[in-house]
């Protein structure tokens, strides 16, 4: 490919980082080819699955399908991060206990729209959390363990 | 050796997470689709766009010529190196790439190969092949007497003894016809007080595992390693090394998790044609499918199951006649064992005295078609429970106590002649029964809206006869390996298998190593599949934690150490070698007795090691007005033996539920002369969480397995089984309407309620 490239900067997992991409590179590819980072994957390729999400300025999006170099000076979080220091988040934690995840290839994608939606909605109502979840698909269908996880994360959440 | 005498220590029934459950949080876990070599080529795959066709001409050079491409690679370069590259578990019929003809829209033409997947992908664009068109079939019924023929001769890979009969026969599409008698079913057609015939069809879909289908291989020194997304490793190896004409150990396959499997993972893939590419460049090869293009790899059998029975007055079905077409697609993958396999246990859970079975695996021009959760199974009960609500209906009897009456016992010999054992079959009616309030009065709705429940229960035999060989490892610090061929895809094999080896070492689970299947240590394993696992598996752990405890037992005494004295096992390795030094090995292998049915009347008495039942219970909601339905309850109850794990059986219960729900009411492959519409997530729709169920529940009923380890049997399909049934006897008894073909949607049921009314709507 001879597409022209440029550099974006942005900050990855709290760290401020800069990557060369050409314009059709989306932002899964960089994370994945540039920063060794797996957790998001690409799956249905067409933003629908979920599992290649990644928070951006703290909202969950589609890193099969979002172009790297909008990312330029976004804060851009990955499941890596959240138990960086060696200490599982609550939400982690959460599906852990609740047993919502099989194969779990598509978790960290619902574990980062779970926080996405806790710190949005510390006490979710059933309505939101299918909200929240309903653009991330389970063929394992963990759907009632995922459901029962949330719940249990916004308790764990609310009594630190 | 009695697998009976183990007496727990605790570890089995305890509901622990999965042992790599941090792994799978936090994004760690490995998959192979993360997997990358150095130097690595990326292939893309260029498919055929049409049915079914000689293939003139390709044109490679306008690929070829695109700047970064390492190369273009055809079929008939395949064949200079590996000269019969034909593939298959049951018939070596498929080409690793099209040779001479393709077969289905999609099948695998060229492959692009460059180190930039952008690139590789423009170039398997730019390849152009013109064909000449044949006559193509794409329905299993027509498949049969059609005379476009999708092989011009069969070739049965020798594996099986009843597809030996089949080798070179041209001018057929059948490549399976499995037959069963038992008594007279005509002479009891002839007397009988009421005879009903019905006709169900099932459609196409697909496995959709989250982690696409992918492949990673390497050469070097006359060797081959190829990381892969398989369910059967072992079966991999023996099929890669038979077409190199090498010997199994310089075949090396190795899997890690899988991301999602249901039976699609199975046999060969891609491990074929990445191997033949890395041959061909000289350079690791990866191939990775889209979601669009796992639907032109293997996908569920279409079917259509004409089923007739002859019932007493009194609700005693006395004859069963069965004829089942599974349309096995272009290529037969292990779609022969399913209808072989299946077609045993076509007349359903039932004590038939009469019964006649036809099963037929045919080819035709579409995707093909293989295992996936229930191995036919599902296809099966949705049409037998269909039609046995419809005789408890008609005859006025109460849907439940009509399948009570019929209803196989143990002690009482199965269609095949095997006597049923250990199969709580009752249990799981009644338990479903209860769980869904049936016979108690409900909300039957009001105005347009109306409300009713249904229920169904399935059964299955498991795949036999297959063997599974286990190596505990005790290290010189006393902690425990396993080495497991089993793949772990999400259904909690590594928790379970490490549960059960430290049950046996009187060990905590957790504290137990288990390593993937990988050729190079792992020992045989036939595969994960057909839900074996837990049984096979866990027997022949359990022999191997036998033999390492009868090993120490012999250190010990060597050492001198009095019996009894529970000495830790780091001290026993102390003592011995005078360091942390030293392993013990302990072995073991398992495979169960079988007996081939007759091949004239299907009979014999071992056709399963066990079986496997469930039931599932529905309450429906439909919409007179529009069609359109909503499912308020379904519970699904199944018998798993022992529970080694009863938290994962219960996620893996309602997670079968789940899927069994979308090839329900979502999910269907859609063709126009053999083109599929709907090839994506945007127009073949999976549930989603919004789609669940306001209550939806899955429950073991307890029992015990006789022979398994700990009292333990599969469970991984059990919850597939009756689910599409339960919900078209749910809308049936509410609104009086039959749907007969899957998937039953909002439209097909406003039709019937049309047509009900004497007011048909115009068909498009």
């Amino acid at each position: 490919m001879t597409a022209p490239s440029r550099t974006i900067a942005f900050t990855l997992n709290g760290r401020p980082v800069t990557a060369e991409v050409a314009p059709h590179h989306t932002l899964i590819e960089v994370l994945r080819d540039g920063f060794g980072l797996y957790g998001a994957r690409e799956s249905c390729g067409q933003g629908l699955c979920g599992c290649c999400t990644v928070l951006l300025d703290g909202r969950g999006v589609s890193s099969c399908l979002y172009l790297a170099v909008f990312a330029d000076g976004a804060e851009l979080v990955t499941v890596e991060h959240l138990a960086a220091g060696g200490e599982l988040d609550p939400v982690q934690e959460a599906f852990i206990e609740a047993g919502a995840f099989q194969c779990g290839f598509c978790t960290p994608g619902f574990v980062l729209m779970t926080k996405q939606l806790l710190d949005e909605h510390p006490d979710p109502s059933d309505d939101q959390i299918r909200h929240y979840l309903s653009g991330n698909l389970c063929r394992c269908g963990t759907y009632p363990q995922i459901v029962e996880a949330v719940k249990l994360a916004a308790r764990k959440r609310g009594s630190v | 050796m009695n697998d009976t005498a183990f007496v727990s220590t605790g570890q089995v029934g305890r509901s622990l997470p999965r042992v790599e459950a941090r792994a799978k949080v936090t994004g760690t876990a490995e998959y192979i689709h993360n997997f990358r070599l150095p130097g690595m080529l990326i292939g893309k795959i260029c498919r055929s766009t049409v049915p079914h066709g000689r293939i003139r001409h390709i044109d490679t050079s306008a690929a070829a010529a695109i700047p970064g491409v390492y190369a273009i690679v055809t079929g008939e370069d395949i064949r200079k190196i590996i000269p019969d590259p034909y593939y298959g578990p049951a018939f070596h019929d498929q080409p690793i790439l099209a040779l001479d003809k393709v077969r289905f829209v999609g099948e695998p033409v060229a492959v692009a190969l460059a180190a930039d997947p952008h690139i590789a992908e423009n170039a398997a664009r730019a390849i152009t092949v013109e064909y000449d068109e044949l006559p193509a079939v794409y329905d299993e019924v027509e498949a049969v007497t059609a005379t476009a023929y999708v092989h011009d001769v069969l070739k049965p890979a020798g594996t099986f003894a009843d597809l030996k009969h089949l080798v070179g026969r041209r001018q057929t599409n059948v490549a399976l016809d499995f037959h069963l008698r038992r008594g007279d079913v005509e002479a009891e057609f002839a007397a009988a007080d009421h005879v009903f015939a019905h006709e169900f069809r099932t459609q196409q879909v697909m496995h959709t595992p989250l982690e696409p289908f992918v492949s990673v291989a390497e050469a070097a020194n006359g060797a081959v390693t190829i990381h892969t997304a398989s369910q059967n490793p072992s079966f991999v190896r023996v099929e890669i090394a038979r077409l190199l004409g090498l010997k199994e150990n310089r075949v090396r396959v190795r899997t890690a998790f899988l991301g999602g499997g249901f039976g699609g993972k199975l046999y060969i893939k891609l491990e074929a044609l990445v191997t033949a590419l890395t041959l061909i460049a000289q350079r690791p090869v990866k191939v990775s499918l889209t979601m669009e293009e796992q639907f032109f790899t293997i996908t569920r059998h279409p079917c259509t199951f004409r089923i007739k029975s002859a019932v007493t007055k009194d609700g005693r079905v006395t004859a069963r006649k069965c004829e089942v077409y599974y349309n096995g697609g272009a290529y037969a993958d292990i779609g022969p064992r399913v209808a072989q396999k299946s077609g045993f246990a076509a007349a359903g859970p039932y004590d038939i005295a009469n019964v006649h079975i036809d099963s037929f695996e045919t080819y035709t021009n579409r995707p093909p078609a293989g295992a996936l959760r229930g191995f036919g199974t599902p296809q099966l009960v949705w049409a037998y429970e269909s039609h046995t609500d419809l005789i408890a209906r008609a005859l006025s009897l109460d849907p439940v106590e009509f399948r009570r009456r019929n209803l196989l016992r143990d002690g009482r010999p199965q269609a095949t002649g095997t006597v049923m054992r250990d199969a709580p079959l009752a249990a799981v009616l009644e338990r479903a029964a209860a769980a869904i309030g049936w016979g108690q009065p409900f909300d039957r709705g009001s105005g347009p809206v109306k409300r009713g429940r249904g229920i169904a229960i399935g059964f299955k035999a498991s795949i036999s006869p297959t063997a599974s060989v286990a190596i505990v490892n005790l290290s010189g610090d006393g902690s425990c390996t396993l080495y497991c061929g089993t793949v772990d895809m999400g259904q909690g094999s590594t928790t379970a298998m490490a549960q059960i080896a430290a049950d046996c070492l009187g060990i905590e689970a957790e504290t137990v190593r288990v390593i993937a299947a990988d050729t190079d240590v792992t020992p045989y394993d036939m595969g994960t599949l057909g839900s074996r696992s837990t049984y096979h598996m866990g027997l022949a752990i359990q022999r191997a934690a036998a033999d390492a405890k009868a090993k120490l037992a012999a250190l010990a005494a060597e050492l001198g150490v009095p019996e009894g004295t529970n000495l830790p096992i780091a001290e026993l390795f102390r003592r011995k070698y005078g360091a942390q030094a030293g392993n013990i090995i302990g072995t073991g292998s398992f495979m169960p007795s079988h007996k081939s049915p007759d091949p004239q009347t299907g009979q014999t008495d071992d056709a399963t090691p066990y079986w496997m039942s469930a039931a599932t219970g529905c309450e429906v909601e439909v919409d007179t007005e529009t069609g359109r339905f909503r499912i308020l309850r379904l519970v699904n109850v199944a018998d798993c033996g022992t529970a080694i794990n009863p938290r994962i059986v219960e996620t893996q219960l309602t997670g079968a539920t789940v899927m069994q729900l979308g090839f329900t009411v979502y999910e269907g492959m859609e063709f126009t002369d053999g083109q599929l519409r709907n090839p994506s997530f945007a127009e073949y729709k999976i549930p989603g969480i919004r789609d669940m169920p306001a209550r939806l529940e899955g429950e073991i009923v307890t029992s015990r397995q006789g022979g398994g380890p700990f009292g333990a049997k599969g469970v991984g399909e059990s919850g597939t089984y009756a689910v599409s049934p339960a919900i078209a006897n749910a809308i049936h008894d509410a609104v009086g309407v039959r749907i007969s073909a899957l998937p039953i949607t909002a439209e097909k049921v406003y039709r019937a309620l049309r047509e009900a009314a004497g007011n048909p709507l115009p068909e498009d």
